[in-house]
């Protein structure tokens, strides 16, 4: 990677279900920096990863992913998001194990990572015995068991003791020192230092029953 | 990528093993469903040897489809399917990987099953061999096939039946195939290689096509 790394988000939005979730959502981030992505419950927050994790395709606007030569944005990112993607019959150890020769670019060794989340206790034990911080804390040690430059972090303090949120500021900032970039979204302040701040806002829909004869009952789901 | 490639297959053929994994519950399905049609036919021995391949056939067809709807809606409910998505790897090879390891788990199993649950039907050895052949040549397609479906329906809370009415009339050319080569390996006017052959074409072509299916399947949903 000879070049910087660059993702620039241009005038992005998101249609979800014939429902405009978010539009004009811009921002750049560079190697080093964070981003913390705030909104209400519903805006878009969780979207918006799942746009740039390219779950999701957006309904209009461009995400720039550069300097990364032929590696395309998904094989440059790490995603944690709500459901910790973890095999509950799988040790913590294997789990890693798993996400470390899967997701190529080995980092740190499964053991490692977990000793590094505080768990190295709970290497041996099915992740179905594992508390919801704990396994959380486990979905977490899949940052650092592959070399990927963006993390998108989707509410990642959620489920964590006071200690872990602590030992999770220290890993971000120490991926950030080492030029990595972080997108999270969040409610409770992350102590980043110097991040960037974007706020979603529900794009303004048509009041329901107004343009279409049917109205619809679900609200997005965009959390 | 062959890296990503072995390490997916190791992990799903590792959880068909655990307590709750679907390893052993498809050749149970299929022993079961050998068992009951004597019980249903009465012992008629002629009888039971002459439809026994279709009614292993069926068996197999349907101990294939049991499992299948969780093939990639575990991964799915779980969020690991958007860790798979973030591979180095293209999505036609974790598909790929993830189909050979079922198959690994239940048609392989299935098809090694066969001399023993071919005594409950009568089976002549020959006829037995046969099934074993065909079986061995023939349960790829069906998982395969059954790939595009269980793609489909991935997202879906109750997909298993619709998984099942989508695939079964795609199943029905591997299952006319696989039942004929057996039959001409026991007796009859067509030489066994005629079927046998047309249903390794049914194989190899299900394996492009469901890979590729499944994979543009999973890209598309949500």
């Amino acid at each position: 990677m000879g070049r910087a790394l660059r993702l620039s988000v241009n005038n992005l939005s998101c249609e979800r279900g014939g429902r405009r979730i978010f539009d004009g959502v811009s921002f750049t981030l560079q190697a080093g920096e964070a981003l913390v992505i705030t909104g209400r419950n519903g805006a878009g927050k969780s979207t918006l990863l799942e746009l740039l994790a390219g779950r999701l395709t957006p309904a209009g606007g461009r995400i720039l992913w550069e300097g990364a030569g032929e590696r395309s944005l998904p094989e440059c990112l790490h995603y944690v998001g709500h459901r910790d993607a973890l095999k509950t019959a799988l040790t913590a150890q294997e789990n890693l194990d798993f996400a470390r020769d899967f997701l190529g670019d080995p980092a740190l060794s499964a053991a490692e990572a977990l000793e590094a989340v505080g768990l190295a206790h709970a290497a041996r034990l099915p992740v179905g015995y594992l508390s919801a911080g704990q396994r959380h804390r486990v979905a977490l040690a899949r940052l650092l068991v592959a070399h990927r430059p963006l993390w998108l972090l989707d509410e990642p303090t959620s489920a964590l003791d006071a200690a872990s949120q602590e030992t999770l500021r220290g890993l971000l900032e120490n991926h950030r020192s080492s030029g990595g970039m972080v997108a999270a979204t969040t409610h409770s302040p992350l102590f980043l230092s110097e991040p960037k701040e974007i706020r979603i806002e529900r794009a303004k829909n048509p009041p329901p029953g107004a343009g279409e004869g049917t109205e619809r009952s679900e609200a997005g789901e965009g959390q | 990528m062959i890296r990503s490639f072995r390490a997916l297959l190791i992990r799903d053929l590792k959880l068909a093993a655990r307590v709750g994994g679907s390893g052993v519950m498809g050749l149970i399905f299929f022993l079961m469903i050998v068992t009951l049609i004597p019980f249903a036919l009465g012992p008629d021995l002629n009888l039971l040897s002459r439809i026994g391949p279709a009614i292993l056939w069926i068996a197999a067809l349907l101990a294939t489809l049991i499992g299948l709807d969780r093939l990639f809606q575990a991964d799915q409910e779980d969020g690991s399917l958007d860790i798979l998505r973030l591979s180095p790897a293209p999505l036609e090879l974790v598909v790929l990987a993830k189909v050979i390891a079922y198959w690994l788990t239940t048609g392989l199993p299935l098809a090694i099953a066969t001399p023993l649950f071919g005594l409950l039907v009568a089976l002549s050895p020959e006829g037995m061999l046969a099934m074993v052949a065909t079986l061995l040549v023939g349960t790829p397609a069906l998982t395969f096939i059954g790939a595009v479906g269980a793609a489909l329906t991935a997202s879906l809370r109750r997909g298993g039946l619709i998984l099942a009415i989508l695939v079964l009339p795609f199943m029905i050319p591997t299952l006319i195939f696989g039942v004929s080569a057996a039959n001409a390996a026991v007796g009859g006017t067509v030489p066994f290689a005629t079927p046998f052959l047309i249903l390794i074409a049914l194989s190899l072509i299900s394996a492009v096509v469901g890979t590729v299916g499944a994979a543009a399947a999973l890209r598309s949903g949500e």
